[in-house]
């Protein structure tokens, strides 16, 4: 199934395969992708633990080269992108939200929001204040100047979505995001996805295997030994 | 992102600490080391550059330090006055008699017989007295640690008489001569008498004094008496660093000091390189989410370096702060008086640490330069 490139994809993957090691040791992770994720849609990602669904998002994301195939994100071809570009793109039109938060132990929760604009160049005092706001529409601003030790697990994930949100990205890359929340605080994060994420010029990419949250998606990517074996909507 | 590098080295109390310690640590045992080290070598010249009105020493061919001497002939003096640009040359003695106090304690000393006429050599530091009072009969000027030495305890006092060899001498001045390298009183005397003090042998000259007419440099009149006459002829800086040249090639002491600094360097750079090391590798996730949020490679390898920068100065500040108060303390301690933290240690570790820091980090960027960003997917 070959795909073409079209304006209202986010995210276009054709025929990519992606292996590790050589010789013996050669393990094909991904055996021929064919996937697109629409502008304005949440896509769910799911499959069983294996299958490849880590590797796709970190060769979308950029942060692995594909060994063969090709992935255009947001119109622009990653094999165009080297170096400082690739990583220029990244900053400014990919957000993320990590399984296990990854938030900076030593920064308060704005601080900890406001990295991507820091990075950016923006100043600290203006990326904070900004960070502050995008917390209250995000219903933890009251935690803004704590340190993430001091936050639960949803909160952490909050002030992890303010982050992968605060720089306006237009495409979101979610791992796993409620794989270490309680069904509840997983669900209350994932309809603050849905409300604060999915934009008609943003499209969000979910990593999951919570089947208890697929009725967010508008788009599920069933994923097994490396390619994609059907995409499904929710009922 | 400096801020965010800070806050990140900060947050880690415990490698924070020991960090900023092992540098500090080493920093103080560097200074310290190299500063005392200076300062005793300094010492083997003191008596060298104590002497202000003359700038050439003549002296036996064979002689290689200040306390080695082989005496001239008293005709040398004439030989060396004889040469073409020289205002004036005087006798030195110079020996070693012990000096006794009527209360029984002795000391050998450091005895320089100064020309009887002009008193070239004369100590030109005066605590008490005046050296000038050495044209009196049978007079001395002892230096304030001798005299601490035979009087311990006691109140620095004029008039008091000391023997040496059966002559009976009487201390007119006491001077603030620069500690010699062995901790002897140095005594000041005139020339005719000094001689008698030590005991009379066939040759007795151990120096001669030279100054050079105006406008001629004491290394081109040291140059000509040489060829001249055939005599070793130096400038005060070039004897005293003949003395420091000694002592470094015929003595224990550099290596002792060196393996002292060398460990210091080490340990410094171990302790140091291992904790960072390990802070690093314990933040590597958190430098991975920077990386794949887009944070550049040179951005991180600028935030490790500016960690370890601010590691190293932070502990080099305070290690140089406690060599400070190290040498502050010790300063008017007569036993190391003169051995003073020096500037160009201060800058010399300061390029050290700077050395080590940057070691430091490298080991520590590389962890990081090769960390895949995609890890934190995992």
């Amino acid at each position: 199934m070959i795909m073409k490139t079209n304006e209202s994809h986010a995210v276009t993957c054709r025929t990519v395969r992606k292996h590790f090691g050589e010789g013996e040791s050669r393990t094909e992770v991904l055996r021929g992708v064919d996937f697109h994720a629409r502008l304005g849609e949440m896509t769910f990602l799911v499959g069983p633990s294996g299958c490849g669904k880590t590797t796709l998002i970190s060769v979308i994301a950029g942060l692995l080269e594909p060994s063969e195939g090709e992935v255009d994100v947001l119109g622009r071809a990653h094999g165009s992108l080297r170096g400082k570009d690739r990583v220029e793109f990244r900053r400014r039109e990919l957000g993320f939200v990590f399984q296990q938060y990854n938030l900076l132990p030593s920064l308060t929760a704005a601080e900890n929001a406001a990295v991507p604009l820091i990075a950016d160049g923006m100043k600290r005092g203006d990326a904070v204040k900004r960070a502050r706001a995008l917390l209250d529409r995000l219903g933890i601003g009251a935690k803004a100047t704590s340190y993430p030790r001091f936050l639960s697990g949803g909160q952490q994930q909050r002030v992890a979505l303010a982050r992968a949100l605060v720089h306006e990205p237009r495409l979101v890359i979610c791992d796993e995001p409620t794989a270490a929340l309680d069904h509840e605080t997983g669900e209350s994060v994932m309809q603050l996805l849905s409300s604060a994420a999915v934009a008609p010029q943003r499209a969000v990419l979910v990593v999951t295997h919570d089947n208890r949250v697929f009725h967010h998606a508008h788009r599920i990517a069933h994923m097994n030994d490396g390619i994609i074996t059907q995409i499904t909507s929710p009922s | 992102m400096n801020f965010i590098a800070l806050r990140m080295l900060m947050a880690d109390k415990a490698k924070y600490f020991g960090l900023v310690f092992a540098f500090a640590f080493s920093t103080f045992l560097l200074q310290n080391q190299i500063s005392i080290f200076c300062g005793i070598m300094k010492r083997t010249g003191s008596q060298v550059r104590d002497v202000t009105d003359a700038e050439i020493w003549v002296m036996d061919p064979y002689t290689e330090y200040f306390e080695q001497t082989k005496a001239l002939k008293d005709t040398d003096l004439f030989r060396v006055r004889g040469v073409e640009g020289v205002d004036y040359a005087v006798r030195l003695f110079k020996g070693n008699p012990t000096a006794k106090t009527a209360a029984g304690k002795f000391a050998a000393t450091f005895t320089l017989g100064l020309d009887d006429a002009t008193l070239v050599g004369a100590p030109r530091k005066m605590l008490l007295g005046s050296w000038e009072q050495l044209r009196e009969a049978n007079s001395i000027v002892i230096d304030r640690a001798g005299y601490d030495l035979l009087y311990p305890g006691e109140p620095l006092e004029l008039g008091r008489v000391l023997e040496l060899n059966d002559h009976k001498a009487r201390i007119v001045g006491i001077s603030d001569a620069a500690a010699p390298f062995v901790s002897f009183p140095v005594i000041h005397a005139r020339y005719s008498e000094a001689i008698q003090f030590q005991g009379r042998e066939r040759k007795m000259l151990s120096y001669v004094l030279v100054r050079p007419k105006a406008g001629l440099k004491p290394e081109t009149l040291a140059r000509r008496i040489e060829s001249e006459t055939g005599l070793k002829a130096r400038t005060t800086a070039e004897f005293a660093w003949d003395c420091v040249v000694y002592y470094l090639k015929n003595t224990g002491i550099p290596v002792n000091f060196g393996i002292t600094i060398a460990v210091a360097l080490i340990v410094g750079l171990a302790v140091s390189g291992q904790t960072f090391y390990m802070f690093t590798v314990e933040n590597l996730r958190q430098f991975g989410a920077l990386k794949a949020i887009g944070v550049t490679n040179t951005r991180l390898v600028g935030m490790v370096m500016l960690q370890a920068l601010v590691g190293g100065v932070i502990g080099y500040a305070i290690g140089t702060g406690m060599a400070g108060v190290f040498f502050e303390a010790t300063l008017n301690k007569l036993a190391t008086r003169g051995i003073v933290l020096m500037w160009e240690a201060v800058v010399g570790v300061a390029v050290l640490m700077a050395l080590v820091a940057a070691a430091v980090s490298l080991l520590s960027v590389r962890k990081v330069l090769v960390l895949e960003p995609a890890s934190v997917f995992r």
